[in-house]
């Protein structure tokens, strides 16, 4: 399938920096297939990082059946996560950086080693990993409204916007993540609870599958790198003067205000 | 204050006994008198509890409803409710329970609190309730509506034994010591397929403070909570359809898992 590919990468990268939503690009690409859709994410992150950014990481998206099926996609995405997302522990989220930002908790995974290769299972993942964060992930589609398909979502680096780790690293030996008990909550009020399970399973099954996901398109990943295993409960929108908290079992906390 | 006079709710009362007896679901009481309250609904449930006693039933403890916001607000209410879970309907982990017991089940997982001293209200604070707590279980309610279709308002429910049909217990009671049990999570799978996951902050913020929440609103009813009551604190995740055959587990972190198997008709 042929498109303009940079021009593409241009218009999203354009609408990130003038926080300006523009419509999805199936409206003029109605056969935008996921395969396509991720050499225009290729296009963009190539992009971003000539303009200085660079690549730290990478995040899954649509980890749950149900997120699946209302987005009709059979199976995750994942985009990349460049150093200008990060927010450091303790940092607050200036909501006019981005256009219709959402916040998701996550657990997430720092790389002691290289991980790549169309055979890594959840094993591979955890023996690979140095440390598990508790995370939130900032979501920022350059769709208006959040309206888009899968393809949609892949070619916008899966609205990789921003996350934030919380300030306790932990062993995942020893401990089962797909358990692990997760409350998240908005200006004092539960919005939703959660255990690691409800990421394909496992969080580090997760990760697993995007690592073999990426050996289909050649890529992988590098030790210190870091990989957000997924939302574990349906994203929130935040505004000045919120103030987002997920609280794990066994692995901490972690908060981002919001102004 | 109630709407119901004492003779409709004996009435009432005697109209769920029925429907519980024959397996028959009956209209919600709010269709004909719709003011219908919670005062209303316990007025309702009291009569029906003092008929099942009679029958020679016993109570082990209680199960605690509504306790998410979502509930909440689906039946226009800002407290939970509660109703008794008698010995008759207490399964084991690994148990098969019989199809024909209920008229419209669905499944929820839950964390049991087990007591360990007499509790009672009126201002028992959460650090009480959690200094009665022998320890937490895996559960499973079984959920099911003598009302037809499920088509309940508030009173309806909680004249119904808040929905009540048949808990199960894991046997691994386990202290409260060096966790937070509004962080228990808990992973619910359906026929190996995982269907949800929460953790115990879902049951009103804290199923410690559920337990208090309990004692308190027994109190002025001069009912205390004995030693070892079971006490569920309320659903983990929206409940889930229940089919002949079906197999449900709830696996928590600390606690283990609790299985359940619904019989095929006819076994």
């Amino acid at each position: 399938m042929s498109l303009p590919k940079d021009q593409i990468a241009r218009t999203l990268i354009e609408a990130a920096r003038t926080r300006t939503a523009v419509h999805p690009l199936t409206d003029d690409y109605p056969d935008l297939d996921p395969a396509t859709a991720y050499e225009v994410q290729d296009a963009v992150v190539n992009a971003r990082v000539e303009g200085g950014a660079r690549i730290i990481g990478a995040k899954l998206g649509l980890t749950s059946v149900a997120k699946q099926k209302q987005m009709n996609v059979s199976e995750p995405l994942y985009g990349w996560l460049t150093d200008d997302m990060q927010l450091d522990t303790g940092q607050t989220l200036v909501c006019s950086d981005y256009i219709q930002p959402r916040c998701e908790p996550e657990i997430a995974f720092l790389l002691g080693e290289d991980l790549a290769g169309p055979q890594v299972l959840a094993a591979h993942v955890l023996a690979a990993t140095e440390l598990v964060f508790p995370a939130i992930d900032v979501l920022d589609s350059r769709f208006a409204g959040y309206k888009f398909t899968g393809s949609d979502v892949i070619a916008d680096n899966s609205s990789c916007a921003g996350f934030v780790f919380g300030g306790q690293g932990t062993d995942p030996r020893g401990i089962d993540l797909r358990l692990v008990g997760c409350a998240f909550e908005k200006n004092g009020e539960l919005v939703a609870t959660a255990a690691g399970a409800a990421v394909l399973g496992h969080p580090a099954a997760s990760v697993a599958w995007m690592i073999r996901r990426m050996a289909e398109r050649g890529q992988g990943m590098k030790a210190g790198q870091i990989v957000m295993a997924g939302a574990l409960t349906e994203a929130v929108a935040v505004a000045p003067g919120d103030t987002v908290v997920a609280r794990f079992d066994r692995l901490g906390s972690v908060e981002l205000p919001c102004r | 204050m109630t709407i119901v006079t004492d003779e409709q709710a004996r009435e009432f009362a005697a109209a769920l006994y029925e429907a519980r007896r024959s397996r028959a679901p009956i209209a919600p009481f709010t269709d004909a008198l719709p003011d219908l309250g919670m005062p209303d609904g316990y007025a309702i449930q009291q009569h029906l509890v003092q008929h099942l006693l009679d029958d020679g039933e016993s109570i082990i403890g209680y199960k605690l409803g509504l306790t998410s916001t979502p509930m909440q607000r689906l039946l226009g209410v800002d407290s939970p409710d509660f109703g008794p879970v008698f010995a008759s309907t207490v399964y084991r982990d690994g148990a098969e329970l019989p199809v024909d017991r209920f008229i419209a089940p669905r499944m929820e997982g839950e964390i049991g609190v087990i007591l360990g001293k007499d509790l009672s209200g009126p201002d028992c604070t959460p650090a009480q309730a959690l200094d009665a707590t022998a320890g937490l279980v895996a559960a499973l309610e079984i959920v099911d509506s003598r009302i037809a279709d499920w088509r309940i308002k508030l009173a309806d429910t909680v004249a119904d034994l808040a929905s009540n049909g048949a808990i199960a217990l894991s046997s691994l009671v386990v202290p409260v010591d060096g966790f937070d049990p509004r962080l228990l999570g808990m992973v619910f799978t359906k026929n190996g397929e995982v269907v949800a996951t929460g953790a115990g902050a879902a049951a009103l913020g804290d199923p410690i403070a559920a337990v208090a929440w309990l004692a308190n609103t027994l109190a002025p009813m001069g009912v205390t909570l004995p030693a070892g009551s079971v006490i569920m604190t309320g659903a983990l995740h929206a409940m889930v359809p229940v089919a002949p055959g079906d197999v449900f587990r709830a696996e928590f972190d600390r606690l283990g898992p609790i299985t359940i198997r619904m019989a095929r008709e006819g076994e």
